[in-house]
């Protein structure tokens, strides 16, 4: 088992590329790894309860850990507190963490 | 360490350039001594177009007298030792025949991206 | 005692014109706190960010002169993690391409910036703890 660490900096609004970055750490999941996506810079602007928001709730339901950069988050007026179901808020620092520790980590 | 470079954009700054700065790059470091192997994804499954021709580029005075030959750089990579993947379903999607393709490059469906990914060391979206 | 991380990044996004500049800017400044060793490789676009000749300039639409203004340099901001880095016993090993700098008239860098090849770059991410490219699209 490895871990992944899907940062997502795209959003699904703007291009529907975000959906196959989905799907990957679905299948990734699916092969045993631990992954997890880390939603930065508009990224984040499904996270708002809306039409797209829901594959970030399946994502966390198929077992992926759905994070938020709370700086990406601020910037766009989107509290904590109004995140959808499944997506947690988190520090950048999460990042360098993963990278530190080895965690295959890929850009999108 | 073994890097799987997946390159996704397609003809960004291709005709300044006179190439696709990710293929290119990856020649420069497979000369370097580098192991590493591409997936084209999105987009950029087209690079492995036999037919594409950007020839013939003239602004004023000035022509441009070395187009890309992206579809060449990728077959060149291949003699390398570089396996170059295309994802299949991108290819149909985008309406490209398994025949229009050049030779060597291995189709592979996206249900096995995940795998492939876990067989590299590094693996970097460009 | 922790043993000290080195980490690689590969940047493609010339300043002003995305927010990867600055999340990766970002992503190295919490490297550079950690005390890590931190390699960058910038290509294309990228070797624009240490450029030496960026100046700064007043904002008559918000009413603020040069000073007021403050206006970010990615130039400074990259000395400045420069400096971050040396002074927690790290180090910020910035490369440009070459050749991107050749093309686009780069070759005035701030200090600390070297010229280097696509080499550098695998034997960097080889070297590293990790590596993560941040491409431009």
């Amino acid at each position: 088992m490895a871990r992944y660490l899907l940062i997502e900096s795209r959003d699904p609004f703007d291009n529907n590329d975000v959906a196959f970055y989905g799907e990957l750490a679905c299948n990734l999941v699916r092969e045993g790894n631990e992954v997890t996506m880390f939603l930065v810079q508009n990224g984040v602007l499904p996270t708002r309860p809306c039409g797209r928001s829901q594959s970030l709730t399946k994502l966390a339901e198929a077992g992926v850990k759905v994070l938020a950069d709370e700086f990406s988050l601020r910037e766009r007026g989107i509290t904590v507190n109004g995140l959808i179901k499944g997506v947690i808020a988190a520090p950048l620092d999460i990042v360098v963490d993963e990278l530190a520790s080895g965690t295959k980590t890929i850009w999108h | 360490m073994k890097a799987l470079s997946i390159i996704e954009t397609a003809y960004r700054g291709t005709l300044e350039e006179q190439d696709d700065t990710i293929v290119w790059i990856t020649h420069a470091m497979k000369g370097a001594g580098a192991n590493l192997d591409v997936l084209l994804r999105g987009n950029a499954v087209n690079y492995g177009v036999k037919t594409q021709d950007a020839s013939g580029l003239v602004f004023g005075a000035e022509r441009q007298t070395q187009p890309p030959r992206i579809a060449e750089d990728l077959a060149k990579l291949v003699t390398k030792g570089v396996s170059v993947y295309v994802v299949d379903e991108d290819r149909a999607d985008r309406g490209i025949e398994h025949a229009a393709l050049i030779e060597g490059l291995e189709t592979i469906p996206r249900v096995k991206i995940a795998e492939l990914i876990g067989k590299y060391d590094q693996v970097w979206h460009w | 005692m922790t043993t000290q991380k080195t980490l690689t990044f590969a940047l493609m996004d010339p300043p002003y014109e995305n927010a990867r500049s600055t999340t990766a800017l970002r992503l190295i400044d919490i490297a550079a706190r950690r005390g890590y060793k931190i390699n960058v490789f910038a290509y294309e676009g990228a070797v624009n960010l240490p450029f030496a000749k960026q100046s700064s300039h007043a904002n008559a639409v918000h009413g603020r002169d040069v000073d007021q203004e403050n206006h970010p340099l990615p130039r400074k901001w990259i000395a400045a993690l420069m400096n971050e880095a040396k002074s927690r016993g790290g180090s910020i090993d910035w490369v440009n391409c070459g050749l991107c700098v050749d093309e686009r008239g780069a070759g005035e860098a701030i200090d600390g910036v070297r010229r280097g090849t696509p080499g550098d770059f695998w034997k960097m991410a080889e070297a590293s703890d990790n590596t993560l490219v941040i491409a431009t699209r």
